[in-house]
């Protein structure tokens, strides 16, 4: 038996007592106050909660305390201190790949998560990188070319 | 290209892109109240009885006893209750239970049980015999031109319901505080939201504040809803005691309960002479759902629309909105367009085949001029560059070789091409903008120099905020940095009018360049300075008689040409999107990537309706309400779009540009279903067309065998 729950979050160790079956994105949002995850559906299908644990993008809506234990998250408040943040929005910017935003943390947090895992992709494979995060707004091509262009430029951070 | 049209970084675009950005759902709720709507489970019956459980201590119900105005949401006609006793579709708000824990409240609400009285509800839009609208167009002489005519051709069209999937759900704050009633939340048109509340509260206009907050998506889904939602949270702050009442739609409330697109029927019949249409009759009906709200317009749109881009010398339209018992059908991009222009399109393709004649060639020959009749007997005033339009994106495309080529295939994928044209009228219909909206802008300088613009007009994605910088910025030779664009909020902001219709940029943006050039003139350094602008009607245009549908009904209109190509899968009946090339004429962009972003957002909105997005009702309740089986596109599902911005200058518009976001919207479906038609050498006419529907085509073509 656990009885705390220990994990990191945006490079800051967390002990947590709470629920085991709450949801990350409650927490993360009603107790952590951490509100640039975003909730479109609660149900794993829009990526606006995605978050990053170990390494790979995670809807947050379908995580369990219980099951982080020992892990290590990011959210767009701790990624958007990163120089790859930078070069990410920069190149989200060039293109006015934001509109509503509301898709957009999740939307570069999987953007990071497909340069972490392969820093010169395809356009097909950013497409098929981006296939977890709804968007209503921009139809995906500035977002795709925005991620492509982020390759380009960020020679050497991915 | 005007170089106002140069792209520069959205103002709004770091706190969007780094999560700082507050949505009404991130408010701090530690000490607000929230709130669950009690909501009917049946279709149409009165309300006999609502059994609460025992309320602890902080929680509270209201109900339409607990409003002191009207019990109307006031939009354009006021039958749509704040809170029913007489239910008209499944989903309807009874009332609201409020409190400081949300899961308590949903559990009290799952307690509450309503004792109905059920009336016979109607669903059949078709069957109603409520009709809430009826309008008529006509031009010319129908009757000579079909007893003269070669060829009488008739066709049958059907759209289904879409819904908007704004990622962001509606949601509203309300707080009652010192006499005051302020309402902030995810909304399109602040002063729509002010006036139902002036109504519903009783509060004097002075007393009632509605401010905007960043919202996620509109797409005409918070245009006429969120006054309901902002009348409902207003009842409950009344007893909250000062505190502040949040209500946020989980995603499948947010279908259930909410604004989709009107399912449509059209019926057409075209006569033909010579090779050319020279009559149409046509039949609309678009299913109102259970309250007026936006239907009138909606229904105008499609009525006036519906001979599309062609110039049919004699026509006789009825358009109708039945009432039915189900969700009532609002604003959505497009507006009454997707559904008429796709029917229209569709009938043009199928008379060509009928004619034995190429399709593209044949909606070319029709096409209007400028000068020409409109479908009301107003004229085209400006450019119709359609022609040119075409050329480029059936060249791009390859169009006519394919088009041959894909006739009669027999493998297992089959590949087809396909056409469009539409126009979307730019701005409110008829006299709306002269007689009821009525504009004024304000821009105010401050001592330091820098310029605050003062519209009601929000920005809820497509950039209004960046654009309405740079017009104003452009205008006075000023930087961007030394403009100021805030949210809304009414106690600041004079009513600029609703952010619909495709209007802000043409209108309001307008309005903006003319207070600018003003205020260039009459600056003085160092003074604050107001310069207020009011809308003055275009003297061009004819004046809309709107009992008789005759005059200008738009001051101009944006153009759209559009190819697509598709693969069949005849095994699966998977319908894969493989290239769309689209022209748009929306005048000067006023920024070229955000134009081009609106125009791929609603292609893909567009393509989405066509053949995937299908939600459907089943005796009153909405079969689809959740984002696992109402499907809407993923970034891998269509490819690359082609996007060619081509402008004809509109001497009224800021810069020269007019209306954009809306148009986009509509020519996407009839161009795939016409390359599908392509594909599997059938008509078609109904959407969403799914694999399930080309695997009954393909099962008809073997029975033919």
């Amino acid at each position: 038996m656990i009885d705390i729950i220990k994990f990191n979050l945006n490079d800051k160790e967390i002990s947590y007592t709470g629920s085991a079956s709450a949801r990350l994105l409650d927490f993360l949002r009603d107790e952590k106050k951490m509100t640039g995850t975003k909730c479109g559906c609660k149900e794993g299908e829009c990526g606006a909660c995605c978050v990053i644990i170990d390494g790979k993008t995670v809807n947050s809506c379908l995580v369990a305390m219980g099951s982080i234990h020992g892990a290590s998250i990011i959210t767009i408040e701790g990624y958007s201190k990163t120089e790859r943040f930078e070069t990410l929005s920069k190149a989200f910017e060039s293109v006015s790949a934001i509109q509503c935003g509301f898709c957009m943390p999740g939307m570069l947090l999987s953007s990071e998560c497909i340069l972490d895992g392969n820093p010169k992709p395809s356009e097909t494979i950013v497409r098929e990188g981006l296939s977890g995060n709804l968007c209503r707004c921009t139809g995906y091509n500035s977002i795709v070319k925005a991620v492509l262009k982020a390759s380009e430029k960020g020679g050497g951070l991915w | 290209m005007n170089n106002i049209s140069s792209s520069i970084p959205k103002i709004d675009h770091l706190e969007k892109a780094n999560g700082s950005a507050i949505y009404v759902c991130d408010y701090d709720t530690d000490d607000m109240l929230h709130g669950r709507l009690l909501r009917s489970s049946i279709a149409k019956g009165i309300v006999r009885n609502v059994r609460i459980p025992e309320l602890p201590d902080g929680y509270f119900y209201v109900d339409s006893t607990d409003i002191p105005g009207k019990n109307q949401v006031h939009m354009i006609q006021d039958d749509t209750p704040v809170f029913t006793n007489d239910v008209q579709f499944i989903g309807e708000p009874i009332g609201m239970l409020v409190g400081p824990d949300l899961k308590k409240v949903g559990s009290l609400l799952s307690e509450t049980q309503v004792e109905y009285e059920n009336l016979a509800p109607v669903f059949d839009a078709r069957g109603s015999e409520d009709i809430f609208f009826d309008f008529n167009i006509e031009k010319g002489d129908v009757e000579a031109a079909f007893a003269h005519a070669d060829r009488i051709i008739e066709g049958s069209f059907e759209t289904g319901l879409q819904e908007h999937i704004y990622l962001e759900t509606n949601g509203m704050i309300g707080k009652f505080q010192d006499g005051k009633m302020i309402i902030h939340g995810s909304l399109q048109c602040p002063y729509y939201v002010h006036g139902a509340l002036v109504d519903a509260t009783a509060l004097t206009h002075e007393n009632v504040i509605v401010k905007q907050d960043v919202t996620g998506g509109g797409f005409g889904g918070k245009e006429d809803f969120p006054s309901a939602l902002a009348c409902q949270v207003a009842i409950a702050a009344f007893k909250a005691d000062g505190k502040s009442v949040r209500v946020v739609f989980e995603r499948e409330e947010d279908i259930i309960a909410t604004s989709k697109r009107h399912p449509s029927y059209c019926d057409y019949k075209l006569s033909v002479k010579d090779g050319k249409v020279t009559g149409m009759v046509s039949d609309i009906i678009v299913d109102a759902g259970a309250y007026t709200t936006m239907s009138m317009v909606v229904l105008q749109r499609a009525t006036i629309g519906s001979s599309g881009v062609y110039n049919i010398e004699n026509i006789k339209v009825r358009g109708r909105a039945p009432k039915t018992n189900t969700v009532p059908n609002g604003a959505f991009r497009g507006f009454g367009g997707p559904q008429v222009f796709f029917a229209i399109e569709m009938m043009m393709t199928h008379v060509a085949k009928e004619l034995g004649v190429d399709s593209a060639e044949f909606k070319l020959k029709h096409i209007v001029q400028q000068g020409d009749l409109t479908s009301t007997s107003g004229k085209y005033h400006f450019p119709v560059p359609l022609k040119q339009m075409a050329a480029k994106v059936l060249k791009e495309s390859d169009y006519f070789k394919k088009q041959k080529q894909y006739k009669n295939q027999t493998g297992r994928y089959r590949k087809g091409i396909g056409f469009s044209l539409v126009f979307h009228g730019a701005g409110f219909t008829g006299n709306g903008e002269r007689d009821i909206i009525k504009a004024v802008a304000h821009l105010k300088k401050l001592k330091d120099g820098r310029v605050e613009i003062l519209t009601a007009n929000t920005d809820m994605g497509q950039g209004l905020a960046t654009t309405f910088t740079k017009i104003v910025s452009k205008t006075l030779d000023l930087p961007p940095e030394k403009i100021i664009f805030s949210l809304p909020d009414t106690s600041r902001v004079p009513n600029s009018g609703p952010t619909v219709a495709s209007r802000s940029i043409m209108v309001v943006g307008e309005l903006l360049r003319r207070a600018a050039i003003r205020l260039k003139d009459e600056w003085i350094e160092g003074e604050e300075q107001l310069i207020e602008q009011r809308y003055e009607h275009p003297s061009f245009m004819i004046a809309f008689d709107a009992v008789n549908f005759k005059g200008d009904a738009y001051p101009t209109y944006s153009w759209q040409a559009t190819v697509v190509e598709t693969t069949i899968d005849t095994l699966t009946g998977g319908i894969s999107i493989d290239n769309v090339w689209g022209s748009f004429d929306v005048g000067t962009p006023i920024d070229e990537s955000i134009v081009i972003g609106q125009m791929e957002g609603g292609i893909i909105q567009s393509l989405g309706y066509a053949i995937m997005e299908k939600c459907t009702i089943y005796n009153g309740a909405i079969n689809n309400k959740k984002l696992c089986d109402y499907i809407i596109p993923t970034a891998p599902d269509f490819p690359n779009m082609n996007v060619y911005l081509y402008v004809d200058e509109y001497p009224e518009g800021p810069f020269g540009a007019k209306g954009a976001g809306e148009m986009s919207h509509v020519g996407g479906a009839p161009a795939v279903l016409d390359a599908i038609q392509n594909a599997l050498g059938t008509k078609l006419s109904k959407i969403p067309f799914m694999p399930e529907d080309v695997l009954d085509i393909l099962r008809e073509e073997k029975l033919d065998d």
